[in-house]
């Protein structure tokens, strides 16, 4: 593990944005099952190739039962005066209910360690309950904003959390103690940044509210997104194409309310070739989601997985872009309850060759079309196969139909 | 007899006279008067000579040369050859200097300063040929979100609430820009309406009223509202591409438009509505736009005259304040924006605010990119950005810096076959392109300009995807604003910084 670089580059380049290759894996137990990291573990780091030792992370859902309503603010602090600095940031704009080190495994050797602490907390009393989530975001973002270079934040999910640092997948999953958290939903990440040290900050997932977001390949487009998303208060601070992802999905999911799968359109439209070829509904709406949101489309190489809590229900998307040029496979465990996603199949034998817990009986093993989500979410099972024709399934309507142009 | 007043031409016409047939084929293609035949050779009036090389390109026996006009002007850095004429020329006629095409002076393009971006190992390049790369947009306003209604017992019943407003779709992001009829002729016109059709894109018909004879391609075009209000009327404003109100052109801000009463023909003077041989000076400012709420006014009585059904745009030079006029505009209502740099071309302008007056279209395109951007209003609007942008590497950097769509003029004439000698605004065009002789009209051969209008933006467009592929990006909307992929190298850091661009290195 490299035990620098934590919320900032120590010695830093001249380039400040990372292009980094990647292992990524995660799964769902859409029987709302629980377990520990052992499964996760497995699966990312088996992936040894697609990682060089410099970042790796993990998200896990329903590992707070028991304070699923606070926002649990996860910070990596350079020190604890900044630390301290961070509670009062916070508790000047809410209550802290709860806070605690983040455990770590101690006996490491590891000579100079960040702080790392977890808060949970509720917006000041002033705040309307509807609009917590908008807060928590200007929370979030001003957090970072404000200890730029001392201290940020990994993740301020509800009932959800990310853990991350600059280190090897089976390193940061053993010094964060993975076996002691038990969820439904597991996301990990396995990192191999091209032109950087590695850092803790810019490793994944990366979060905001209940989204995480790990992620394989690199955004072409990130100007143009950031510059979109800039306008709505996001700050993109963290120097990782990656970062824009979860944002993109706050401001087009969580906050203009657009369904996962046609939102997965806006990211990834079909080509106006097909488009121009659909029916006149899917045509229209098709062109107006391509030019309403021109600006969030994703350009270049991804695979990723993006964890979300929408409705209180924790699903996993996976998305890959329209050219698919990063993997990624789908598996369905035999019993129906668990669905997996990794970057390679070897994470899924690695399962079915387990023994005890880590056990999985899989066939089902599928390739997702390029550009199309996958979707499983707790209670409801697979969602979305990632194989359905744009807007396959979905009845779609349109309530005013565009004048032609001209009169 | 005082000479003080003669200046030395800056042409020399040389006629082989070995290799000359005296067929006098470039005394007829001379539409400047400089040729003669004196019964023996041809003879050059060299100081009516422009150098647009009509005589030398229709010589068949290649026996025509222009030089520059040999004699030399004792040096000097600041009294140069060009300031000593302008005070002989004005001490002769105690007039204001008429100046056509874009400012001649040699300022800087930090167009040329910047450099793009590609591709190498983290991250595939595309090959435009083997895998679509896409380079389609849309003209007119766009809805800040859209709104989904969900049936609350089926997620999989969606209705979609957003109204899709008018929008016309460019198969690239690039237009003509508004040249009228009177700046250009009747032949150029229809060979932009033309080409414009059968690219799918759009032209700008400028203030000159719209001839019926350019009817069937108006669905391609943008009508121009300009403060002289030429041949504005139904026709004018019904089944357009969109409408724009022309407050200001890059070429000569703060200034009306001048077509000398010579020019108003017969044709200019129906399709203008006014009368033959009258002057038509379009006021400086509108006369009913003394304010931006004023503007508000005229957008709405546009949008409700054609139902709105049209997008509504108003052009503006780029001036210093450039960025808050822009942000006024988006507010008033205006559903595209465009924007003249200050390096633009005109048919006829004073000189001294076609060389003096305004800002480089890079700048402007970055701060009114920012400043919209600043405010949350940029998504609405479609930001069309013209004045020099002279080839497609102009292009792709405009685009990269803010422009969603590129307005292009001086490159049509270069490829109708002008050969930019500057004198648009005497009316002789020799190429038949910026006259209204009919003589010379009948030069310019429409089938053979389409086809090379249309070759020159399927070009571009080819060399827009090339770049883009190199890149990694296959669609356009992910190059807009995407300044990440440029970096400056010139000579004034201070220049990225307001462009928002790193420098090369960082």
């Amino acid at each position: 593990m490299n035990m620098n670089n934590f919320t900032h580059y120590e010695t830093p380049f001249r380039d400040d944005k990372v292009f980094d290759g990647c292992g990524i894996s995660a799964f769902i137990n859409v029987d709302g099952k629980i377990e520990n990291g052992s499964k996760i573990i497995d699966m990312v780091t088996c992936l040894q190739d697609r990682e060089n030792g410099l970042g790796a992370g993990f998200a896990v859902y329903g590992c707070f039962p028991d304070r699923k309503d606070d926002y649990c603010f996860q910070i990596i602090a350079e020190d604890e005066t900044t630390r301290d600095k961070v509670k009062e940031f916070l508790k000047a704009r809410g209550t802290i209910n709860f806070e605690e080190k983040i455990p770590v495994k101690s006996d490491m050797g590891l000579p100079r360690q960040p702080v790392l602490w977890r808060f949970f907390f509720k917006p000041q009393a002033s705040v309307d309950k509807a609009d917590y989530d908008d807060y928590i975001v200007k929370v979030h973002m001003a957090l970072n904003d404000s200890f730029q270079r001392k201290a940020f934040v990994m993740s301020a999910g509800k009932n959800c959390m990310a853990l991350k640092g600059n280190g090897w997948s089976h390193e940061i999953a053993e010094y964060y103690q993975l076996d002691k958290y038990k969820g439904n939903m597991w996301l990990g990440h396995s990192r191999f940044p091209t032109n950087t040290p590695g850092s803790w900050f810019g490793a994944h997932p990366f979060s905001l509210l209940s989204w995480n977001v790990i992620h394989n390949g690199e955004i072409t487009s990130y100007g143009t997104n950031r510059r979109y998303l800039e306008m709505f208060g996001y700050k993109c601070l963290l120097g990782t194409d990656t970062e824009v992802i979860a944002y993109l999905f706050d401001q087009l999911v969580r906050r203009h309310r657009i369904p996962v799968p046609i939102a997965a359109l806006a990211f990834n439209p079909p080509l106006y070739d097909l488009i121009d070829r659909m029916p006149r509904e899917q045509m229209l709406t098709m062109k107006n989601i391509r030019m309403t949101y021109r600006s969030a489309l994703l350009n270049g190489p991804f695979s990723i997985v993006v964890g979300s809590e929408l409705g209180g229900k924790p699903a996993m998307i996976g998305l890959t872009d329209r050219k698919k040029l990063r993997p990624q496979l789908i598996a369905q465990s035999v019993d129906e309850k668990s669905y997996f996603i990794s970057s390679e199949e070897a994470s899924f034998e690695r399962l079915k060759l387990a023994e005890g817990n880590d056990h999985v009986d899989i066939e089902k093993i599928w390739a997702p079309h390029a550009g199309t989500p996958f979707i499983a979410r707790l209670g409801d099972g697979m969602v979305r196969t990632g194989t359905e024709k744009p807007f396959e399934g979905i009845q779609l309507a349109i309530n005013e139909y565009p004048p032609e142009l001209g009169i | 007899m005082s000479l003080i007043h003669k200046v030395f031409p800056k042409f020399k016409v040389n006629v082989d006279q070995e290799k000359c047939k005296k067929c006098t084929r470039c005394v007829n293609a001379c539409s400047f008067g400089v040729l003669s035949f004196n019964g023996e050779r041809i003879v050059a009036d060299n100081e009516k000579c422009v150098d647009c090389q009509r005589c030398a390109v229709y010589c068949p026996a290649e026996a025509i040369m222009i030089n520059d006009f040999p004699i030399v002007y004792s040096p000097h850095g600041t009294y140069t050859e060009r300031i000593r004429k302008i005070n002989w020329f004005q001490s002769g006629t105690g007039g204001v200097l008429l100046a056509s095409t874009g400012t001649d002076l040699p300022y800087p393009v930090i167009f040329d300063d910047i450099v793009l971006d590609a591709c190498q190992v983290t991250n595939p390049s595309i090959d435009p040929l083997r895998e679509p790369v896409e380079t389609k947009v849309f003209l007119g306003s766009k809805p800040a979100k859209l709104d989904f209604d969900i049936d609350p017992g089926n997620e999989n019943n969606v209705t979609m609430r957003t109204r899709f407003p008018p929008n016309f779709e460019m198969s690239m992001p690039l237009m003509v820009g508004h040249m009228s009829l009177g700046s250009i002729s009747f032949n150029a016109c229809m060979s932009i309406y033309k080409a414009v059709s059968e690219l799918g894109i759009v032209a700008g018909s400028g203030e000159g009223g719209l001839n019926e004879a350019f009817y069937p391609y108006k669905n391609h075009l943008i009508t121009e509202i300009a403060s002289g209000r030429f041949g504005v009327d139904l026709n004018y404003l019904q089944g357009v591409a969109g409408l724009e109100i022309k407050i200001g052109q890059g070429a000569k801000p703060g200034h009306g438009g001048h077509l000398p009463g010579e020019k108003v023909t017969s044709l200019i003077s129906e399709t203008r509505m006014i009368p033959k041989f009258s002057d038509a000076l379009s006021p400086y400012p509108h006369h009913d736009i003394y304010s931006i709420e004023d503007l508000q006014q005229l957008i709405s009585a546009l949008k409700e005259a054609t139902r709105y059904k049209i997008p509504i745009g108003v052009k503006i030079a780029a001036v210093h304040n450039v960025a808050p006029i822009a942000s006024g505009i988006v507010r008033a209502g205006a559903d595209f924006i465009t924007i003249d740099g200050f390096r633009g071309g005109t048919g006829a302008a004073p000189r001294i605010i076609r060389d003096h007056v305004g800002i480089p279209i890079e700048v402007a395109i970055a701060s009114v990119d920012e400043r919209l951007r600043n405010e949350g209003i940029r998504e609405k609007v479609t930001l069309i950005a013209g004045g020099s942008i002279r080839y497609s590497a102009d292009l792709i950097k405009a685009i990269a810096l803010g422009a969603d769509i590129c307005m292009v003029g001086m490159p049509v004439l270069l490829a109708m076959g002008c050969r930019f000698c500057q004198q648009c605004h005497t009316g002789n065009c020799s190429w038949g392109i910026a006259t209204q002789r009919p003589d010379l009209v009948k030069r310019l051969d429409v089938d053979v300009s389409v086809q090379r209008i249309k070759n020159l933006f399927h070009a571009w467009n080819e060399e827009l995807k090339e770049i883009m592929g190199a890149m990694g990006i296959d669609s356009v909307e992910s190059l807009r604003s995407n300044r990440d992929r440029l970096r400056y190298l010139g000579p004034n850091p201070h220049i990225a910084e307001v462009l928002g661009i790193k420098h090369v290195g960082e």
